[in-house]
């Protein structure tokens, strides 16, 4: 693939201007906002020493460009924060502080970042076998009882509240026939067999809310590449039916699923709240409506950058997949 | 046994009978051609003999017999070893005719696969054989190419050798050559003529081109609403025929070598191009569509620019109406140097289908130039515009219709209709007339002569049938990439060129006899140029 060095080049420049726009965008929306920025920082139950401190950290007395600059450093080469009599070092990709919890805000979201990759990977693998496979089974038996059935189970899909699909589950898997305890989050590193059982439920939660989708998708794309020319020429050749939807057919669907698998992944790795909260699982969605809850600036900023650092690298991934999938993209 | 043996064929789409009756019969080794205007039903009975109808909702009624098994009646199994396997066949448009992600090479063997038990590595092998076969160059290297790699000619080629991968009985070829350049067409027209004198095999032609047909077979029948009008040797039904409808049909065809009586040319020039240039792309990837071209169009003459896809012709035809801006160069109306369109200088497109905004009416179509000229007063709009549909041959009362009730020749009349509204002295047809079929042809072509005599229009006919351009045209500009390669009154570049690219441009004009047929190909082999 020649070129290939290049377009990853100017691949990544674009995805690093994007998340510097978005990064100006959330800095201004939510430091340039009216009141008493170090006040709502810093908590309601500051005194007015500490909210003093925090004015002085934020150096609310600085212009915002300066202040947004210090922010960029801050990510690029760490950040010193001085607690009145010591001095805190925030280390390299530092986005800054929560005084509400004085934790790090960098620290906050790796420990939360494992949690939602684990159920977005997860499921992520699932809904791909489930949402392709059953949208190739009713391209492949179009026409018929098989198709209609799926197509009207996809349309529950579609229709149930990802929620309730999981409420049903747990209390009838783990309620009811007892097959599986109540899931419970258990980190890769400490015991890979229980984090994959605690998480089983997450992923086929996930997993059906999302594959319904899917099985759209790939059925249409599926039904508008067996209507071209190309498939036409393999039927005149006795090419048998299974080859031309499995082989033909499903190759010319293949760069919508992608397009599709990019978004999807990005934004469910920050927005899968109602599954992480079904499930107890504390990830990023989590996290972050609780820091908008309470009002926590720094790690509200930092999570944003970091969701929109996730969907931008899924685009790119997108693209480079798309120029694999089909010769014909000129990577550029 | 015959190698075809069809017995009253008809089928069915819902309410539509498009093949009605129809009987044909092919010798093992010999060669069809089934000819017809758009709608005859000839390519309903090219899917019938590989029995792609099944399954598809249509009816079909009749028997159908192709080397030696009754399609109608065969099981699934037996229908599949049959198709690329005794009997192969091969469309018209090639680059939808293959799959986009796949390499050619592994194409072909997939095919050869199903109906031979071979290994993967054998089939590999058969399919850059037959690729070399078929005139490929490097057919090892370029058999990993994807179709979008291959010129149209190339990717023709590569169908045909994936039709031959089997060594077929018979090969059914539906237009062919209808979607490639006029000197790619005559290439693949002599590589099916050499592949079926080595390998016997019989060859059924499915055709709108009279002129392909007679240079291809031995046989023709000619269709007419799914039935055959005429049948018999090509030489006796394109020569003396029978019917009255193939003696319409070929007259209608235009014909390469009739001289053409010119047109009232004055000395007044309309429309002038200096040194037209044209970029597309930046950097590296810069080239130059349309070159160094200058020309000239007088008022009331017909100036034709005859080229193959890719020469430029209708970036040419853009920048004269003021669509596209030249890169270099002036286009100059009336004497005057050109600023932004002007309504003197009208275009007429090729396709007629997409040329039409699809949800307004045709009248609200031919009366954009009026209103674009400020007219506001509804019932002078309505009149002019009525006026307008019936001088092309339509009626006032189609002003409230859409485009799709309309067929393609009347779409193109309105197209005509809405260049004039504007009272142009310059009209640029771009293609007018490549979609449609021959009598519908002849007959727009006919109206625009019209047009010209009696309103003094200057027409730039833009195409690339050679044989168009010779029946419309006072003088004609031949073009090959970008340039002008040679320019004069037509009979004189016609029966004379002087460039060895019109000589083969010429020399690969399908003939409507077949002797004549014969003799190009020969001459081809001599003048064979790059």
């Amino acid at each position: 693939m020649s070129g290939f060095t290049g377009f990853a080049l100017r691949r990544t420049v674009s995805a690093v201007l994007t998340l510097l726009a978005l990064s100006v965008i959330i800095y201004v929306v939510f430091y340039a906002t009216p009141g008493n920025v170090a006040q709502i920082t810093c908590g309601p139950r500051c005194s007015p020493e500490q909210v003093h401190q925090v004015a002085q950290q934020l150096r609310l007395d600085d212009p915002l460009y300066l202040r947004y600059w210090h922010f960029l450093q801050g990510i690029v080469a760490g950040h010193d924060y001085s607690t009145g009599t010591s001095v805190e070092h925030c280390p390299a990709p530092c986005l800054g502080l929560s005084y509400q919890s004085d934790q790090q805000v960098t620290q906050i979201i790796l420990n939360k970042l494992p949690v939602s990759l684990s159920l977005v990977l997860g499921g992520m693998v699932l809904w791909l076998l489930l949402g392709v496979g059953t949208g190739v089974l009713s391209a492949w038996r179009r026409g018929r009882f098989t198709e209609r059935a799926l197509t009207g189970l996809t349309l529950a899909g579609i229709a149930t509240p990802a929620f309730v699909i999981g409420l049903v589950l747990m209390i009838v898997v783990c309620g009811q026939l007892e097959i599986l305890p109540f899931p419970e989050y258990v980190a890769f590193s400490d015991d890979p067999e229980q984090w994959m059982w605690g998480l089983l439920l997450p992923w086929v939660t996930l997993a059906l809310a999302e594959a319904a989708y899917f099985a759209r998708l790939t059925r249409a794309s599926m039904l508008e590449t067996l209507a071209e020319d190309h498939i036409r020429t393999f039927r005149a050749y006795g090419v048998g039916e299974r080859s031309i939807v499995g082989r033909h057919a499903l190759r010319g669907a293949l760069a919508p699923i992608i397009a599709l698998n990019a978004n999807d992944f990005g934004s469910a790795v920050g927005g899968a709240v109602l599954v992480e909260s079904l499930f107890g699982l504390p990830g990023i969605g989590q996290e972050l409506v609780h820091a908008v809850t309470v009002v926590d600036l720094p790690v509200v900023v930092g999570m944003v950058l970091v969701i929109g650092f996730f969907v931008v690298l899924a685009n790119a991934v997108a693209d480079v997949l798309y120029a694999v999938a089909d010769r014909r993209v000129v990577l550029a | 046994m015959s190698l075809v043996h069809v017995t009253d064929l008809t089928v069915e789409f819902g309410d539509l009978r498009a093949v009605d009756g129809l009987s044909v019969r092919l010798e093992q080794g010999a060669a069809l051609a089934l000819v017809g205007e758009s709608g005859s039903g000839k390519s309903t009975v090219a899917s019938a003999l590989l029995g792609l109808h099944r399954g598809t909702g249509a009816r079909v009624g009749g028997s159908v017999e192709v080397a030696g098994v009754d399609v109608q009646r065969a099981p699934d199994d037996d229908l599949r070893r049959l198709r690329g396997g005794k009997a192969a066949m091969v469309f018209q448009d090639p680059l939808s005719s293959l799959d986009p992600y796949y390499a050619i090479g592994d194409q072909i063997a997939e095919v050869y696969r199903v109906h031979t038990r071979v290994s993967r590595r054998a089939a590999r092998a058969r399919a850059v054989e037959v690729l070399d076969r078929v005139g490929i160059p490097d057919a090892v290297r370029r058999s990993r190419a994807r179709p979008h790699e291959f010129s149209g000619g190339m990717r023709q080629r590569a169908l045909i050798a994936m039709a031959l991968a089997c060594e077929p009985d018979l090969l059914i070829a539906d237009e062919p050559t209808t979607a490639l350049d006029v000197t790619v067409q005559a290439q693949i027209l002599d590589l099916l003529h050499t592949l079926r004198q080595e390998t016997g095999m019989g060859l059924l032609l499915v055709t709108h081109d009279v002129g392909v047909a007679a240079e291809s077979v031995d046989d023709v029948l000619v269709m007419r609403h799914g039935r055959a009008v005429e049948q018999g040797p090509v030489g006796a039904v394109l020569g003396a025929p029978a019917e009255a409808y193939t003696r319409e049909l070929l007259a209608a065809v235009p014909r390469v070598d009739a001289p053409r009586t010119p047109s009232r040319a004055s000395g007044e020039v309309v429309l002038e191009a200096k040194s037209l240039r044209r970029e597309f792309g930046r950097g590296k990837k810069a080239f130059a569509a349309v070159d160094d071209v200058s020309l000239t169009v007088h008022r009331g003459e017909t100036l034709g620019v005859v080229g193959e896809s890719g020469s430029g012709k209708t970036t040419l035809g853009r920048m004269l109406v003021g669509l596209l801006e030249p890169t270099a160069g002036e286009v100059r109306h009336d004497g005057h140097a050109r600023v932004g369109v002007n309504p003197a200088v009208q275009m007429v497109f090729q396709d007629p289908v997409s040329s039409l905004n699809p949800r307004r009416s045709v009248g609200e179509s031919i009366a954009d130039p009026l209103r674009a000229r400020g007219e506001r007063d509804e019932k002078r709009i309505r009149g002019r515009v009525t006026e307008l549909l019936e001088r092309v041959g339509l009626e006032g009362a189609h002003y409230d219709r859409y485009p799709h009730e309309f067929s393609g020749g009347q779409r193109q009349r309105v197209g005509i209709a809405r260049a004039l509204a504007a009272d142009p002295r310059v009209i640029v047809c771009d293609e007018p007339v490549s979609a449609l079929d021959v009598t519908t042809q002849a007959q727009v072509v006919a109206l625009l002569g019209e047009l010209q005599r009696e309103l003094g229009l200057a027409l730039v006919f833009v195409a690339h049938d050679l044989a168009v351009v010779r029946q419309v045209s006072d003088r004609v500009a031949v073009m090959r990439r970008g340039r002008i390669v040679e320019t004069g009154p037509a009979d004189e570049v016609y029966d004379n060129p002087r460039d060895p690219y019109t000589k083969q441009l010429l020399a690969a004009v399908p003939a409507l006899d077949p002797r004549i047929a014969a003799r190009r190909r020969a001459e081809r082999r001599e003048v064979a140029v790059t």
